[in-house]
């Protein structure tokens, strides 16, 4: 099969590379909306598509706890999930990225409960932003399938070691059929490349401890080294990123800049939302109002430097965050760009805004409020509420 | 049959400088069931007494492969590092003919109570696995407290015996049971005095093909409140009142595999542990005459099921 032009939905996409990929071990627990991901990987198992050996526990805690033994044993594991599903992984989160197993995820973005909800929003991976796990948001199917590959190359790279998890907004992008382009499997399988482990457990012939015990003498330093993974994945994402973009002609950085050339305001969003966001811009640039947009794609590590630099160069941003961070100070997104903007002296006004949760629509009409608001913003040279609500009845 | 002298030839995997009690049953059961296989063994072992005392960074007990993920997930971690040996097996990526035994190991707290979901589950795919629950009746690694294999009766710091209420007020769970139900080809029951017993079980356990259990009771001097020399009199004294049964299920046969000569009475156990004191003040003596109905009827229960 050479590169082709489909229509699939964000699910299919994502076991479309996994069928390309053909990962060791695959575990994973129905939830919805990711379900259709694990039941296309099981009838390419059960086809003989694959030969990966596929792994149904009886909890997405079981099924974290899989792929970590999966993964020490020295072998490419994967799975997929979605809100409390990841909320139910939570503990083995911090354990995959402790004992360094480069796991990969996909987590199809979904509220979390009480009231339950199935609809997209981030709230699911905005709770394990701090796990360990390197974080990969996407916008629409092509961009989950694209991120999903790398994100291999990623977690894997010796210098890394981490995993990540890719992520993309459930229904929206999990069930909305798209037009897409996937690439030719012997392409992938070349890009991904053989994963050799290091320290496999299955090398019964070296025996080693693995998870042992610290105390106060050792816990803090080994969290330190636990760190350098992480610290070293930028320029990894951004290699990987770019020798996609040589190889499919779609090449990928921390963030995509929208109209921000000569922007004098801009939003600062991720995943699906996108897509509405940019139609706006065009609207109104056509107006010849100077509006960007920023979309971000690594919330971590987060680029705070890269991101400073580009929204410096704006007067006000606005910041769309689809989760909360009940009592601090603005949401997980906002937090992060306000800190990250700190240290420039020439720094734009920023705002905060709520949208989305439990998947509530955001359309173009809501952008054009956003983009007055920052005109106001800009005009007066006041924030009178640096936090809102978009869509919401109050 | 294996001789005892063979046995003691064969290297030990769990060696000396571990930080278990003094007394404490868990490193006379491994090292009686780990030398049941000449196969490279790889262990998930769960939080608990057993991981706390034989992983301390930068030393290690172990002479054998082993991880530790975290308290519940024993078997599923197993479950894991089997379903990558199969699948590299599969894909050409280590020799076909490489053998190796999983086994997960779990206290009963990790076992009975929060790990039981993963290990039905394990269980029930029918990963090629071991797993070896150490049963010594209570949370010792965090100091005591009740779980689900706390016997009635029993003072314990989270059903402690006061003046009102005197121990623990339940029965145990029956797990080896639960585990029989889930028609694994093998599951077991067994003690580390009857040494030979815990021995072919554990040989058993990982010759067959698919998933195994074993239970074996774990004195532990400082909970159970004996004194260190006499854990092995003690677990003797639990098959000879029949509070701890040994036997086996082999692919849906039960077979009981000792008959106490003369049953003795529950009192007998009772009495030689401190956690059992208050039973015998006057108030409280009604409830050894509930715990030996109990185990009464449960012993008539197994022998039933041997019929069968």
């Amino acid at each position: 099969m050479s590169s082709k032009i489909v229509t699939l939905n964000g699910n299919l996409a994502i076991a479309e590379a996994i069928r390309q990929i053909n990962p060791d071990v695959v575990a994973a627990y129905p939830i919805t909306p990711s379900t259709s991901i694990v039941e296309a990987v099981a009838q390419y198992v059960a086809d003989g598509v694959i030969d990966s050996e596929f792994v149904c526990p009886e909890s997405e805690h079981s099924a974290m706890s899989v792929c970590i033994g999966a993964a020490a044993a020295g072998g490419r594991v994967t799975t997929a999930t979605a809100s409390q599903g990841l909320a139910l992984m939570w503990e083995m989160l911090y354990i995959a990225a402790g004992l360094r197993l480069p796991i990969v995820a996909a987590i199809v973005n979904r509220s979390l409960s009480a009231p339950i909800n199935i609809h997209g929003d981030h709230s699911d991976t905005m709770g394990a932003r701090d796990s360990g796990w390197i974080q990969i948001y996407s916008e629409n199917a092509q961009e989950a399938y694209d991120n999903f590959i790398q994100a291999f190359k990623i977690a894997e790279h010796p210098d890394v070691r981490t995993p990540v998890m890719v992520t993309f907004d459930g229904f929206i992008i999990s069930h909305s059929l798209e037009t897409m382009r996937i690439e030719d499997d012997e392409e992938v399988k070349e890009f991904v490349g053989e994963y050799f482990p290091i320290y496999p457990l299955l090398d019964t012939e070296t025996p080693i401890t693995a998870g042992p015990i610290d105390f106060t003498d050792f816990y803090f330093e080994h969290k330190r080294s636990q760190l350098e993974g992480i610290e070293n994945a930028p320029k990894v994402i951004e290699e990987v990123g770019k020798e996609f973009g040589k190889r499919f002609g779609r090449a990928y950085g921390f963030f995509e800049e929208y109209k921000m050339e000569d922007a004098e305001v801009a939003i600062l969003l991720m995943s699906s939302a996108a897509g509405t966001a940019k139609e706006t811009v065009d609207e109104l640039r056509e107006k010849g109002k100077k509006v960007g947009l920023i979309k971000l794609r690594v919330f971590r590590p987060f680029p705070a430097q890269k991101l400073a630099e580009s929204l410096a160069k704006v007067k006000a941003v606005a910041v769309l965050d689809r989760a909360t961070s009940p009592g601090a100070q603005g949401a997980p997104l906002f937090i992060e760009t306000r800190s990250a903007l700190f240290d420039y002296p020439k720094r734009p006004k920023i705002i905060n805004y709520i949208y989305g949760l439990g998947g509530r629509d955001i359309t173009p009409q809501h952008f054009h409020e956003v983009y007055a608001e920052l005109e106001r913003i800009v005009h007066t040279g006041k924030v009178e509420q640096y936090y809102g609500y978009i869509n919401l009845r109050e | 049959m294996v001789r005892l002298r063979e046995l003691a030839s064969i290297e030990d995997k769990l060696v000396s400088g571990h930080g278990l009690c003094l007394g404490c049953g868990i490193p006379i059961i491994l090292k009686i069931v780990l030398r049941a296989t000449n196969d490279p063994v790889i262990i998930a072992n769960a939080t608990g007494c057993l991981e706390v005392c034989t992983s301390r960074f930068p030393w290690t007990s172990w002479k054998t492969t082993w991880i530790h993920s975290a308290f519940e997930n024993a078997a599923s971690t197993i479950a894991g590092i089997e379903a990558m040996y199969k699948a590299l097996i599969r894909k050409g990526k280590i020799p076909k003919d490489k053998k190796i035994k999983f086994l997960g190991i779990g206290g009963d707290g990790g076992t009975y109570d929060i790990g039981l979901q993963a290990l039905s589950g394990a269980m029930e795919r029918g990963h090629n696995i071991v797993y070896l629950c150490y049963d010594n009746n209570v949370y010792a690694n965090t100091g005591g407290q009740r779980s689900a294999a706390t016997p009635l009766g029993a003072s314990a710091t989270t059903s402690p015996a006061g003046s009102k209420i005197p121990g623990k007020m339940q029965k145990r769970k029956d797990l080896t049971q639960i585990m029989a139900a889930h028609g694994i080809p093998y599951t077991a029951q067994a003690s580390p005095h009857r040494w030979m017993d815990l021995y072919n079980k554990a040989k058993k356990a990982f010759e067959v093909d698919g998933p195994a259990f074993l239970n074996v009771l774990t004195p532990c001097p400082t909970e159970w409140k004996y004194d260190e020399s006499e854990g092995i009199r003690i677990a003797s004294l639990a098959a000879d009142t029949c509070v701890w049964p040994l036997y086996e299920v082999e692919n849906g046969k039960y077979k009981i595999n000792y008959f106490p000569k003369e049953k003795l009475p529950v009192i007998k156990w009772l009495e030689s542990q401190g956690r059992f004191r208050h039973l015998f003040k006057e108030e409280n003596k009604w409830m050894i005459d509930e715990i030996q109905k109990s185990i009464d009827e449960d012993w008539d229960r197994l022998q039933k099921l041997t019929q069968l």
